[in-house]
């Protein structure tokens, strides 16, 4: 599954990084901790977090992640999406919960 | 290998914005010598966390980076506080990291146990109120 087709299922809003959009998602990881993201996420993942710094695009570029989805409504910093323009790397948003859209998620892409 | 390389980096101490440019910088290097991809996860995690520990903990450090015949040799030096127990800061969950710092994400006590499961060999000397020396080595 591509990244625009979660965007569009989930109606993601979606922040920056749009070049990455058609990149494959091969599963999905939730977390707010850096570390457990940087020793236990796998590339193509998406990652589902309330961190909005720029260190999440330092991570999800460093792990070759699909893309960031933003929870609750929250927005990413003004550099944190100006690096994942550059990365290449979506960053999405939605008003649900972590727990919500990833429910959603894992409905939608399954358990891998 | 044929031929062995050398690079060195800068990190700053404090300076969040710039934390993982080391670490991005060797994963392009070892991308474009086409090492192995996971050698090149391994080095790249062991990498970031070294390099996010000297950002949340020194003042100022530096990275020397060599590629040797059949091993990757990465060494963190900072000046900086040290460390006062490294067995300790070696346990799962352990950090003294400040709040600011936790807010963010970090400081969950994780790193230095990413850095044992991916590196080959994990050498860290340090001298309280002086710094720190962390030698990472990856067998390619």
């Amino acid at each position: 599954m591509k990244v625009s087709e979660i965007v569009k299922a989930l109606d993601l809003k979606v922040f920056s990084g749009s070049r990455g959009l058609e990149a494959e998602v091969s599963g999905g990881y939730v977390s707010d901790l850096l570390s457990d993201v940087m020793g236990n996420a796998e590339a193509s993942q998406v990652w589902v977090t309330l961190q909005t710094h720029k260190n999440v695009m330092a991570v999800a570029s460093l792990k070759d992640l699909a893309a960031v989805i933003l929870v609750s409504g929250h927005r990413p910093d003004e550099n944190t999406a100006a690096q994942s323009e550059e990365e290449g790397i979506p960053i999405l948003g939605t008003g649900l919960s972590a727990f919500q859209v990833s429910g959603k998620l894992y409905e939608l892409i399954g358990k891998k | 290998m044929d031929q062995e390389l050398h690079y060195e980096y800068n990190v700053e101490g404090g300076d969040f914005s710039r934390a993982g440019y080391a670490s991005s910088q060797i994963k392009k290097i070892l991308k474009r010598l086409n090492i192995d991809a996971g050698v090149i996860k391994r080095t790249v995690v062991a990498c970031y966390e070294a390099e996010v520990n000297i950002v949340a903990h020194a003042y100022s450090g530096a990275v020397y980076f060599d590629i040797e015949s059949n091993r990757l040799k990465i060494v963190f030096r900072d000046e900086g506080p040290g460390i006062e127990d490294i067995e300790m800061a070696m346990t799962e969950g352990f950090s003294t990291a400040s709040e600011e710092v936790r807010e963010m994400g970090f400081g969950a006590g994780m790193g230095l146990s990413n850095m044992k499961k991916n590196a080959d060999q994990l050498n860290i000397e340090s001298e309280v109120g002086r710094g720190t020396r962390v030698e990472i080595i990856i067998n390619t």
